[in-house]
């Protein structure tokens, strides 16, 4: 059911024109979201909603009448609002002013205080956590209490709709969410105001767009956090990524774009035991790596040789700490164990497309056919030994990243085929080994690249330097293992 | 901050009634004969309930007819003025408020001085004439005033409105003046008057001011909920559903009547609205529901004992009223601007 029909609302303060021919819809239950910059209307529309400004031209109808046929009560039955700012006065409990929120529902000339009062009052201050402070006076309480105070006197107006400007300002991050918690328990309809773009994401059903008066859009988180929508509304540089645990889009700012003017952008140094590849900035990492796997940012990439006999119960905690040894970060730190001998690691490089840099160890005693793995009954993952590092001088999309590890991965697999490769299990011709592990890492600067496949210029540069850089890398083992022998 | 011994035993009506039946009998006990409390218990059982008295019926004369009107009259004034400064405050979210620092009771003092001067009277209003000019006056000063006020500031600063009261008491007072200046001799009485006393006026101006005290406090008492929800801004008051226009409306007008009932017949009494709200406030807090009773009754106290200190403490002269309240309430005043603007510049 519609809750809220906004139809060709106009407004104007003298020869100011704030709204121009306004229209949309709000759903009874849903949690909808007003964005857009400073001066863009967001609050005049809010004034028109909660009848502080009354309407100059179009209508509004609130559920399914005209908003101007409410009597003041009747509509405080119906509505109620959230200020930003709480006014409070001198000398009042919580409990005194949560109680004014009863006003609506007590007759004019004999105002009876009833059972039914008492208890919703109390039920909303159990509801915004403030029954143990109900006698307290409101300047004793801090900035959140107050607004939390203020939510329960509008939660005991038993509205349908609450109005929200900018509810969680003033209010630390812990206090925000548990708000905005709380409001999106109530079922309410709820239509808010919001300042930050990834708040509105996380709570909102639909959101609104407004720009100088004019709706922009109208949807769903999803169909509007897009990077050229963002930036047609607010005027900044946005990149959006996706939340870690919940399916909803988030923004981030880009400040500055650095241009990158060094020559050098990445140091190899081998060591006895590790091969470290250094950064000279921070590279937007996609990897299956021990330590810092995932999608994140890295200066240091480590690949470590451990004996072909270690085992470790935690070996991810196992590896910070030899991590913080070294005198690394973790925090900016990828890093890979291997069993295979450091000193057969392959190097290469090219300048075209871009300037990228493949690194590969292989060690092949693992092998895994994995279209007939099933059929072994082991299960033991031992030290990698295919590990495969990517850097690109080039900024990727989140797609072109996948894309690209989809790209490397086939390389790999085939300089096995062709290398006859075979699992020892199950006698037929391997596609890795059984903890191979990948690292894609890009500067994030310069060209952009939004696909990354096997038919892009840049996937079948990579692919054939993967696919060399592995063959190699099987060379070079199995002579080891001849001279070993 | 924990209530002191003094706060909790003030804070319920029990007590408050005392106080002020107390005052009322201590109002009528002292003057230039005094008269002991069971002397005035007898007397008033025998008129009430035609009980045996055993005093004597010159005393009885001076009960009923000089003192009791006069303390009656004091007290309903003081009632009047602490609910009109009641009023006053909470509706202009506006400690600094009261009938007197505003100007209306000012205003109010030009209507009743231009019925003196005129002789005004409109036959059907009959005797009403006086307190029905100056209600008038105080109403149309008290729009004026807000209307100034909202005009210079939107947001209606507390400092404002005490700015636009200071212009209009020197305005509306050299108004009297000069009607005094013009009148001769005959208006020398009502500078007397200006300065606020409850002396020589019997029970005609008890009954003159009585219904316009009933309406007026009626008034306010049934808009408790509405004074409350405006102390925390027009706003709130507006999104919980009150009737904004319409209630405030009420409050000012029950405020007006209060005002200039009482300047019409005590005249310009200051501070007993800036004053009462103020204790009452620091003994049971800010709301309304207790506010409202309580300042009636101890503000009825306050001018009936004010009453007596005036005219005892310079016995058989007397002092008008209105100097013993504004000794009490102005250094008070200046002490809420203080504060009020320390914490603004913190």
């Amino acid at each position: 059911m519609n809750m809220i029909d906004v139809k060709d609302v106009s407004y104007q303060y003298g020869e100011k024109q704030v709204l121009q021919r306004i229209s949309f819809t709000v759903h009874e239950g849903e949690f909808f979201g007003i964005l857009g910059p400073n001066g863009s209307g967001k609050t005049t529309l809010m004034k028109l909603l909660s009848r502080e400004l009354s309407l100059q031209q179009g209508d509004i109808f609130v559920a399914g009448q005209h908003i101007e046929v409410y009597k003041p009560k009747e509509y405080a039955q119906l509505i109620a609002t959230l200020p930003q700012h709480t006014d409070v006065s001198f000398g009042y409990t919580v409990k005194e002013m949560v109680e004014l929120g009863r006003y609506p529902y007590q007759s004019t000339l004999f105002p009876k205080w009833t059972k039914e009062d008492e208890q919703v009052v109390s039920d909303s201050l159990y509801a915004v956590t403030l029954a143990h402070k109900q006698h307290v006076l409101l300047e004793q309480l801090s900035g959140g209490e107050r607004q939390r105070a203020a939510l329960a006197r509008a939660l005991v107006q038993q509205p349908r709709v609450l109005l929200l400007d900018e509810p969680t300002n003033h209010m630390d991050v812990a206090q925000q969410f548990k708000l905005l918690n709380l409001l999106k328990q109530s079922k309410l309809t709820v239509i808010a105001i919001f300042h930050d773009i990834n708040i509105a994401s996380l709570y909102c059903d639909r959101l609104l767009f407004l720009r100088d008066g004019k709706v922009v859009a109208c949807g769903t988180p999803r169909q509007l956090l897009n990077e050229s929508m963002i930036e047609s509304v607010f005027d900044t540089c946005m990149k959006r990524h996706e939340h870690p645990v919940l399916p909803k889009p988030l923004v981030t700012f880009v400040p500055f774009l650095e241009q990158s003017i060094d020559d050098v952008l990445w140091h190899v140094t081998q060591h006895e035991n590790m091969v470290v590849i250094e950064t000279m900035k921070p590279f937007k990492v996609l990897s299956s790596a021990l330590v810092g796997g995932g999608m994140r940012w890295a200066t240091t990439f480590v690949n470590r040789h451990v004996s072909l006999d270690y085992r470790c119960d935690d070996a991810e905690q196992e590896m910070i700490e030899f991590l913080r040894q070294q005198g690394f970060d973790e925090q900016w730190t990828v890093g890979m164990m291997t069993a295979v001998d450091i000193r057969d690691v392959v190097f290469t490089s090219a300048y075209e497309p871009v300037r990228f840099f493949v690194a590969v160890t292989a060690g092949v005693g693992n092998a895994v056919d994995s279209a007939n793995a099933w059929r072994r009954a082991d299960a033991i993952a031992s030290p990698g030994t295919i590990n495969t590092f990517v850097f690109i001088d080039g900024h990727l999309s989140e797609a072109a990243f996948v894309q690209a590890l989809m790209t490397v991965t086939e390389a790999k697999t085939k300089a096995l085929y062709d290398k006859q490769v075979v699992d020892t299990q199950t006698h037929t011709i391997a596609t890795g080994t059984s903890t191979d592990c990948t690292v894609i890492a890009a500067s994030q600067q310069g060209t952009y690249y939004e696909y990354a496949g096997t038919i892009t210029a840049i996937g079948k540069q990579l692919a054939r330097f993967v696919y060399e850089a592995t063959k190699t890398a099987i060379d070079r083992y199995n002579e080891r293992k001849g001279e070993n022998r | 901050m924990p209530k002191s011994f003094i706060q909790t035993f003030l804070n319920n009506y029990i007590s408050a009634s005392l106080i002020a039946t107390f005052a009322l009998l201590l109002g009528v006990s002292i003057g230039s004969q005094s008269i002991p409390f069971s002397s005035i218990w007898e007397t008033l059982l025998h008129h009430m309930f035609h009980t045996p008295t055993h005093v004597p019926a010159t005393i009885s004369q001076i009960i009923v007819s000089i003192r009791l009107p006069r303390v009656v009259l004091a007290f309903l004034v003081g009632a009047a003025l602490a609910l009109a400064g009641v009023a006053f405050q909470g509706l202009l979210k506006n400690v600094l408020a009261d009938p007197y620092t505003i100007g209306v009771s000012s205003g109010a003092a030009v209507g009743a001085v231009i019925v003196f001067f005129f002789q005004l009277h409109l036959s059907f209003l009959g005797r009403f004439t006086l307190p029905i000019v100056s209600i008038m006056f105080a109403l149309v000063t008290l729009l004026f005033v807000l209307l100034f006020a909202r005009l210079a500031e939107r947001n209606m600063a507390m400092e404002t409105i005490v700015l636009i009261g200071i212009i209009m008491n020197a305005f509306f007072g050299s108004v009297i003046s000069l009607m005094v200046a013009f009148s001769g001799e005959e208006l020398r009485q009502v500078i007397s008057w200006l300065m606020g006393s409850v002396a020589m006026r019997g029970w005609s101006y008890v009954s003159l001011f009585v219904p316009f005290f009933i309406i007026g406090s009626l008034g306010l008492f049934t808009h408790i909920r509405e004074l409350n929800a405006f102390s925390f801004g027009e706003r709130t008051a507006a999104n919980i559903g009150v009737h904004v226009v319409r209630k405030k409306l009420w409050i000012l007008l029950s405020a007006s009547l209060l005002t200039g009932a009482a300047v019409a017949v005590s005249g310009t009494i200051g501070f007993v609205g800036l004053v009462i709200p103020h204790m009452t406030r620091l003994i049971c807090g800010a709301n309304h529901r207790k506010l409202l009773p309580l300042s009636f009754l101890y503000g009825g106290a306050f001018l009936a004992l004010a009453d007596v200190v005036a005219r005892t403490i310079i016995a058989p002269r007397e002092l008008p009223i209105g100097v013993i309240t504004s000794l009490i309430g102005a250094p008070l005043f200046a002490m809420l601007l203080f504060k009020s603007l320390r914490r603004k510049t913190g």
